[in-house]
């Protein structure tokens, strides 16, 4: 039981930890001031959340591993977030799509975590639950006027919605670990969410006047540890510092 | 768990209360004009016979960077006091909404500048609901977002289209 819930929260801690990288890395660069707030604040959420799960999983695991240790110190392999959040920010376009099909995603799925018979994840998941409502409409507001916008932004967010769909099947997909988890009462069943999510990015693309991508096969295998070649380069940018002078803090 | 209510037979509650009141009053460090207290934050004081001293508050929004600065200022709040012996603890649950802030604490939001939250937090649910916020200097409803995401993880950026001032509001959560 240990084990599968260490491995379970860690999951969803990389996912965040990663995906906030991603976000951060916009800071100063962003297409406009409000934009560099918003994907920065939005990192920040995911950061703030990440750091929340990863002091609970070192505290499950009871090796004495601190947030800090996990964040910071384990190889690529060791990572098992979902392979969408470590998708490189192309364009704008980019961000926004990887933001809005994981955000659809999160929204249900922390709702149900909310009713968890996990203390810890029930009080983690009732506070995320509604920064992912935000995150969901900023992201689903710039697929619109991406998508309905000049022909350029268009054929744009088309590019980035399809190359990036065929990460999405992984969100859904259910292990050993997380049918366990979802036995206890303590997980959530992904695969059950797959229909709202679908009816939410089915919804806004139908405003963007967008027709929804359809994948011709999902990739996966980073809840395994298996990446693309881009998690390796995000992790030695994140890492670098802890790998230069271990154990410094500010 | 929550205040522990002064006992004048019992000095250890006294300086419970007294506690709580030091801690209390510690202002938020983003928006010093209201307290931890106001914002609803602080959990619990709770002082134990041998004067060990232990206060429990609670994050607001998960990425707020204030959260381990609010925590050391409640340390050396109580330590200025004569607290030697004072340990303070993170509670996650139950989360902290806005609904948490008080009465007086959105009244001096308000005087700031500053918005408070619209109540009740299912408003964010609807994936394009608009809220309507009234501006804090002119009071009118006729106001539009700008962004957002603002200054810090718990504000929004707005304008009144009224009285034409740009302001902060503090969201919803």
């Amino acid at each position: 039981m240990s084990d599968d819930l260490f491995r379970y929260v860690l999951r969803l801690a990389d996912d965040h930890l990663i995906l906030g990288q991603r976000l951060g890395e916009w800071c100063g660069k962003a297409p406009s001031l409000e934009e560099d707030l918003a994907l920065a604040n939005i990192g920040l959420d995911c950061l703030g959340q990440a750091r929340a799960l990863y002091a609970y999983a070192g505290k499950i695991e009871g090796k004495g591993r601190d947030e800090d240790d996990l964040a910071f110190l384990r190889p690529e392999r060791e990572y098992c977030n979902a392979l969408l959040v470590e998708q490189p920010n192309r364009d704008f376009a980019w961000a926004i799509a990887r933001q809005f099909y994981f955000s659809a995603y999160m929204l249900p799925f922390w709702r149900a975590m909310a009713k968890s018979t996990d203390d810890d994840l029930r009080a983690i998941a009732a506070k995320a639950e509604k920064e992912v409502a935000y995150h969901l409409r900023h992201s689903a507001e710039w697929v619109i006027r991406l998508g309905d916008g000049t022909e350029e932004s268009r054929r744009r967010m088309i590019e980035a919605l399809e190359e990036l769909f065929i990460y999405t099947g992984e969100l859904f997909e259910m292990d050993a670990v997380a049918h366990a988890m979802v036995s206890e009462g303590v997980g959530v069943d992904a695969s059950a969410l797959r229909d709202e999510w679908r009816r939410t990015v089915d919804g806004v693309l139908a405003e963007a006047h967008l027709t929804a991508p359809e994948a011709a096969y999902d990739q996966s295998g980073g809840r395994e540890g298996r990446h693309t070649e881009h998690l390796g380069h995000l992790l030695s940018e994140l890492q670098y510092m802890q790998r230069a002078y271990p154990g410094l803090e500010w | 768990m929550g205040v522990v209510v002064a006992d004048a037979l019992n000095p250890s509650n006294v300086r419970s209360r007294r506690a709580w009141d030091v801690a209390a009053a510690v202002p938020d460090p983003e928006i010093p004009v209201v307290t931890l207290a106001d914002l609803g934050i602080l959990r619990s004081v709770e002082c134990d016979d041998d004067g060990a001293v232990t206060a429990r508050v609670t994050p607001t929004y998960s990425g707020c960077p204030a959260t381990q600065l609010i925590e050391q200022m409640v340390l050396e709040a109580l330590k200025r006091d004569g607290f030697d012996n004072v340990r303070v603890e993170s509670v996650m649950s139950p989360a902290w909404t806005t609904d948490w802030i008080s009465a007086e604490g959105r009244e001096k939001l308000r005087d700031f500048g500053i918005a408070p939250p619209v109540k009740a937090s299912n408003s964010i649910r609807a994936l394009f609901g608009e809220t309507a916020v009234s501006c804090p200097l002119c009071g009118s409803e006729d106001t539009e977002r700008i962004s957002e995401f603002g200054s810090t993880p718990c504000k929004a950026l707005y304008r009144c289209r009224t009285c034409l001032e740009p302001f902060d509001y503090f969201k919803c959560l």
